[in-house]
């Protein structure tokens, strides 16, 4: 199951790109520092009507969802058996890695009495196994830990022709025991967010009256999860397309293609559900009579529905901008579903408001940064790309 | 460790069959605890003197609220981390009442439905309490709560989670909660459950021209400890007391939970079955590769 032909894609780490990550990471530490000090009402727009905002909307639900590249594309690649898309493993799976250590990270951040987090994985005597919240907890903390052995493959391969004779030495006596059981590993990692993320909506289901009849329904946890796996496709389409453009490399149009493709079936199997559920719960009138509400509802409809219909054509299929358009614009569409779910259709009654403040959105601006510098790292560093593109990209430079 | 591809299979056969047949279970429907006691509270007889929101500050040391209106000293207007109980008015143009809320002590809470490590539980009483070194800080309880009742100091560095526990020290003293201790004309009263439940019937049938025929609580989000009577012309949503329904706000949630994860033998069964098809396409791909 190796990756064959990844390559580091090699070059200088430290670009004027890198520097401005650099600082914009640097200025949500500072924001942090403040925050530990001085708590969360001072710094942050949070309060007892919406006790939670975008750290969990945006940093956690949605950075989780936007980490589900590895996921979708392991169903499609292992389950499935779809070899021709291998090459997009890598890439998705750093993504997802990244995506979730710093959700988890996002959560340290959020809680108000973060000393005692650790007694969440290690007190299993007071569990309460009620909670949707501690399964999504423990979840995504296995899931961490599961994405960075997947990424242990690429590392590995990395340091066994390094410089260092104790990591060659620690590489070559790991990869054999790795490859071996990397199969039951890799079966975790489509359990996992398999739960979790739907999870992540039976989560909103104890919100009950406080959330609106448009978002709140039993079907939470499979909207949340068929929605998820077409943003696991999208992401995927999204970052080798950006990657390509960035680094000059050729495009994977073919393959791209044939996951945008996907998303579009999802996307009618997730609306199907969607508007049968309204009918269902005889909640469609509020699709126009709610105001804001609807004009939000119609948006991320629209956000889905758009995209799946573009990719039904082969013409859109074979467009590198295009399939970049479709993806990222499904990409916000699953992402406001999810805004419109934990903040934006949740009140506890008139009186509350809510807009981040900026240290909240600096703080989500330093672990998008954060992010991405580590992906740059990884990518010039580690066997994540495929050579062919590498090649390609000498030729482009010679 | 080979795995044999057909103990797989029959572990998926049996582990899915095993899923499945609780299904149907249903979830048991919570009644108040044996030696649960409550509170009734009764808006024609609450004159809305607010002596028992002084004496919920005092028994329970909270300071002074910030958010004071008009330079008032300690003026709440809402519930928050200053404030475990607070009485307001509700006023038409033809009539008016007062309202006292605090934490109604759910038979079925949503806050302890949600709470990760158990720090808010049903305790001596049926108090929903909360101890704090279970407590991580996530707010899902307030989130979950369908009365808004938990409160979190977001002012501190170090918060913590503050809400009304029936005054929980006072009840392990044999003592009334403070509100009920204080007030002059017994429209918050504390009792026995059943007592209570009782005494607010006999009251509407005694004068059912002087109340609204319900009393909120009894069966409201699965039934509370809190109870309340509103005057006859005054409804209880106009009072502020959501209409819920009877079913206990983390029913249905528990209910889908607890089959899809029912002994674990769900996640356990795909697990398998993930396993057997990876480990199926593998020795396929071999077998691909050798020939």
């Amino acid at each position: 199951m190796s990756a064959h032909a990844a390559a580091p894609i090699g070059g200088v780490i430290w670009t004027r790109p890198f520097k401005v990550l650099t600082f914009l990471a640097g200025v949500g530490v500072v924001l942090l520092l403040v925050r530990y000090t001085l708590g969360l009402g001072a710094t942050t727009a949070l309060n007892d009507g919406y006790p939670w905002g975008i750290w969990i909307a945006f940093d956690v639900v949605t950075g989780t969802a936007l980490g589900c590249g590895g996921y979708a594309i392991g169903i499609l690649v292992y389950v499935l058996n779809k070899g021709r898309y291998h090459s997009l493993v890598r890439p998705a799976i750093l993504t997802s890695m990244l995506g979730y250590t710093l959700a988890g990270l996002a959560i340290t951040v959020d809680v108000g009495r973060y000393w005692n987090i650790f007694r969440v994985p290690i007190f299993f005597w007071d569990w309460n196994l009620h909670s949707a919240l501690l399964e999504v907890a423990l979840c995504v903390m296995a899931y961490v830990g599961v994405l960075w052995i997947e990424m242990a493959p690429p590392i590995l391969e990395r340091w066994r022709v390094g410089r260092s004779l104790r990591l060659r030495q620690f590489a070559s006596r790991t990869q054999p025991w790795l490859e071996r059981y990397m199969l039951y590993i890799v079966a975790l990692a489509l359990l996992l967010p398999t739960m979790h993320q739907s999870s992540l909506g039976t989560v909103m289901m104890l919100a009950g009256h406080k959330l609106n009849p448009l978002w709140q329904t039993p079907l939470l946890p499979l909207l949340f999860l068929i929605s998820v796996i077409g943003m696991g496709y999208a992401v995927v389409v999204f970052e080798s397309t950006l990657s390509s453009w960035l680094l000059g490399r050729p495009f994977e149009t073919g393959m791209l293609g044939g996951l945008a493709r996907i998303v579009a079936y999802i996307t009618f199997v997730y609306l199907a559900l969607r508007f049968g559920d309204l009918a269902a719960r005889g909640a469609l009138p509020l699709t126009v009579r709610s105001g804001w509400l609807s004009f939000c509802f119609w948006l991320e409809t629209a956000l889905f529905l758009v995209p799946a219909l573009m990719a039904l054509s082969g013409r859109v299929r074979a467009n590198p901008g295009r399939l970049f358009q479709l993806a990222m614009m499904f990409l916000i569409g699953g992402a406001l579903y999810r805004f419109d779910t934990y903040l934006v259709g949740f009140t506890s009654g008139p009186g509350w408001n809510y807009f981040p403040s900026i240290t909240e959105l600096f703080v989500t601006v330093g672990f998008i940064s954060a992010e991405i510098m580590a992906y740059i790292y990884f990518i010039k560093r580690f066997p994540i790309l495929t050579e062919t593109g590498r090649a390609k990209q000498r030729e482009a430079h010679a | 460790m080979e795995i044999n591809r057909r103990t797989l299979l029959k572990t998926i056969a049996a582990g899915t069959a095993a899923a499945a047949a609780p299904a149907a279970q249903a979830r048991e429907k919570k009644t108040a605890p044996p030696d649960a006691m409550g509170i009734l509270y009764d808006a024609t007889r609450c004159i809305g003197c607010k002596a028992c929101m002084v004496a919920c500050k005092q028994a329970n040391n909270l300071a002074s609220s910030p958010e004071s209106r008009r330079g008032l000293y300690d003026d709440p207007v809402l519930l928050s981390a200053y404030a475990k109980t607070l009485v307001k008015e509700y006023r038409s143009e033809n009539t008016f009442a007062y309202v006292k809320s605090q934490c109604m002590h759910c038979i079925d809470p949503a806050c302890v439905g949600a709470c990760m490590l158990g720090a808010l539980k049903k305790r001596e009483h049926g108090a929903v309490t909360w101890e704090a070194s279970r407590c991580i800080g996530c707010r899902y309880c307030q989130v979950a709560c369908p009365f808004d009742i938990p409160k979190f100091e977001w002012a501190k560095a170090f918060p913590k989670l503050v809400k009304c526990e029936m005054c929980a020290p006072l009840l392990a003293k044999g003592q009334a909660p403070a509100c009920a201790q204080v007030c002059p004309r017994q429209a918050t009263v504390f009792g026995k459950y059943t007592d209570l439940l009782e005494r607010a019937h006999r009251r509407l049938a005694a004068e059912p021209k002087r109340y609204f025929p319900k009393v909120y609580g009894e069966n409201d989000a699965g039934g509370t400890q809190v109870l309340y009577l509103s005057k006859a012309d005054v409804s209880f949503e106009e009072l502020g007391l959501p209409a819920l329904g009877s079913k206990p706000v983390p029913e249905l949630q528990q209910a889908m939970q607890s089959t899809v994860y029912y002994g674990f033998l769900g996640p356990a069964a795909l697990y398998a079955a993930l396993a057997a098809v990876l480990w199926r396409n593998r020795k396929k791909q071999r077998e691909e590769a050798e020939s």
